[in-house]
């Protein structure tokens, strides 16, 4: 019989394309921030469970090894799990694990990236993504496919270039309102439009950035939470899966993936019709594009129906559904697994009311994050309630 | 973040200490080399490239041809069964014109990209290949195109013995 987990503290530091801190003193300064803001400290912490992407951006081997001193692990059973860009919300499922089957009653959730070290460009380590034998000869970089599978599902659904454009309007508009945020900012469609090609029809306003940065959560099981806070945000629905790593055999108009792992999640905390329910949502945003495929993954919007929500303002911070009121990937900034950690966040302050400017209008009782990653292949989804 | 909190950590090195070196780093090449064998799989699919074929697997339960070939079946989960040659013609199911390379480095030229659909594997059955003998404007998701392979001398058994895929 699983137990009920809930969220009693979260933390995050700046995240920034280049910080000083290595990944250890980010890692910590999240984690103290989520273990001050529950009024804990490590001695009260069971286990801890620690996300981060490919090892490649590090140099850095064994890096859940490596890191895990900053991360209160010492001692301690620790685990780190990996799933790609879905590492961030995977995080937080793993730390489910530890404390709905009744292991602990307390678990530390850590994500932590540097992408900085990897020169000339982060984006070399993806290169290694791809499959080694039939891909990488032909000159692969990761913006490829993303701008194929954004090319299919604008051609299957009529959408256009402009109507993508307004989710990166929306998510850096929001971000100038977070404190961590690396590229806030006030733009147009039409910047855009004309910001630079990169990977046809991606353009460089379309993209999230490469970043460095750490987020947390604590997790606590139901009697320790309701001794902790007034306020628990309950983790009531947890769901991943994944697809193979035959991405150009898959049908790159829908995240099937993401359904699925939506549907575990809505069946968990006994969702049945998530468009009614889910009161404010962070779809994993690493493109503008992909938070409408995510949407339309996550039943919060018909196939091909996500773009119209978003320019009639529907997913505004003062619409009905509010989507990505942090900013997002593409405003907060994207360290890989901080960045999935970020939305875990960001709905525990919604539900909590403790958002400042970037509350959401209407009164948030559920809220949901989802993170997607590797070749295509991943969804992970939380639901979480005040 | 929560309005409650009133600090948060973090020391930005910013463009221009990294522009004058002002921060201290330690700078490290790593150099590894591999050597993957090619599979049992795909062994059999790069000889027959070299030959100027295509070929793909199929699974006799849910009757999907499938390329790239696999031993198993991943949905029936069981050994295919028979080698099928397919064609070298295809439709493109999706494009990019791509300005950038591996490193995001900018490319004097753009490389054409494409999942393209094979003809004769089951609907939806792609490879990633590269588009050429084509103007960027013309290209088209449902264009049909043909394998452009490399003269026989040249092809080594390699995805690259075909050179790009072109408009038919």
């Amino acid at each position: 019989m699983k137990r009920r987990v809930a969220i009693v503290g979260a933390g995050i530091t700046l995240f920034r394309r280049r910080m000083l801190e290595t990944p250890k003193e980010l890692s910590f300064e999240a984690s103290k921030m989520a273990l001050d803001s529950a009024g804990l400290t490590l001695k009260d912490i069971q286990s801890v469970v620690s996300g981060s992407a490919p090892d490649a951006f590090d140099g850095v081997h064994m890096k859940g090894e490596y890191y895990l001193d900053g991360m209160g692990a010492i001692g301690k059973p620790h685990e780190r799990v990996y799933v790609g860009g879905g590492t961030g919300v995977f995080t937080p499922i793993g730390g489910w694990w530890n404390v709905a089957s009744g292991l602990y009653d307390t678990c530390l959730c850590v994500a932590e990236e540097k992408m900085s070290p990897l020169h000339p460009h982060p984006q070399y380590a993806f290169w290694s993504i791809f499959d080694q034998i039939l891909e990488r000869p032909l000159g692969t970089t990761l913006l490829w496919i993303f701008s194929l599978e954004m090319r299919r599902y604008m051609h299957k659904y009529g959408i256009k270039e402009e109507e993508i454009a307004e989710v990166a309007v929306k998510n850096k508009g929001n971000a100038v309102d977070h404190p961590s945020a690396q590229l806030g900012a006030k733009i147009t469609v039409d910047d855009v439009m004309r910001s630079e090609p990169i990977c046809e029809p991606v353009k460089r306003l379309d993209v999230s950035p490469p970043s460095d940065g750490a987020a947390a959560v604590i997790l606590a099981s139901e009697k320790v939470a309701k001794k902790l806070t007034d306020q628990p945000v309950w983790l009531d629905g947890v769901g991943w899966t994944l697809d193979s790593t035959h991405w150009t055999n898959r049908d790159l108009a829908y995240p099937e993936y993401v359904e699925k792992a939506a549907k575990m999640a809505y069946k968990m905390a006994g969702i049945k019709n998530p468009r009614k329910e889910i009161d404010v949502a962070e779809p994993y945003d690493p493109f503008d594009y992909k938070e409408l495929h995510h949407l339309e993954g996550l039943q919060l919007a018909g196939k091909g129906e996500a773009p119209k929500m978003t320019v009639d303002g529907v997913t505004q911070r003062d619409g009905d559904l509010p989507v990505c009121p942090s900013g997002g990937l593409l405003g907060v900034g994207n360290p890989i697994a901080a960045a999935g950690m970020m939305k875990i966040c960001e709905i525990f302050w919604q539900l909590r009311g403790e958002a400042g400017k970037r509350q959401v209008k209407k009164d948030a009782r559920t809220g949901l994050a989802q993170a997607w990653g590797d070749l295509m292949q991943v969804g992970t989804v939380a639901v979480m309630r005040s | 973040m929560s309005q409650k909190i009133t600090s948060y950590q973090g020391r930005e090195i910013t463009p221009d200490e990294v522009k004058e070196g002002k921060y201290l780093d330690i700078v490290y090449k790593f150099e590894p080399k591999y050597s993957w064998a090619a599979g049992v799989a795909i062994s059999r699919f790069l000889t027959e490239l070299k030959d100027g074929k295509i070929v793909a697997r199929k699974c006799y339960k849910c009757e999907r041809i499938l390329v790239p070939p696999r031993m198993y079946c991943e949905q029936c989960y069981r050994p295919t069964d028979e080698w099928v040659q397919v064609k070298d013609t295809g439709t493109v199911n999706t494009f990019s014109i791509s300005h950038v390379g591996t490193d995001a480095r900018r490319l004097k030229t753009p490389i054409l990209v494409a999942v393209v659909d094979i003809d004769g594997a089951s609907p939806g059955m792609g490879i990633l290949h590269n588009l050429g003998e084509v103007e960027r404007s013309k290209i088209s998701v449902g264009m049909k195109v043909q394998a452009v392979w490399k003269g026989s001398e040249e092809r080594q058994g390699a995805i690259t013995d075909i050179r790009y895929f072109k408009p038919i």
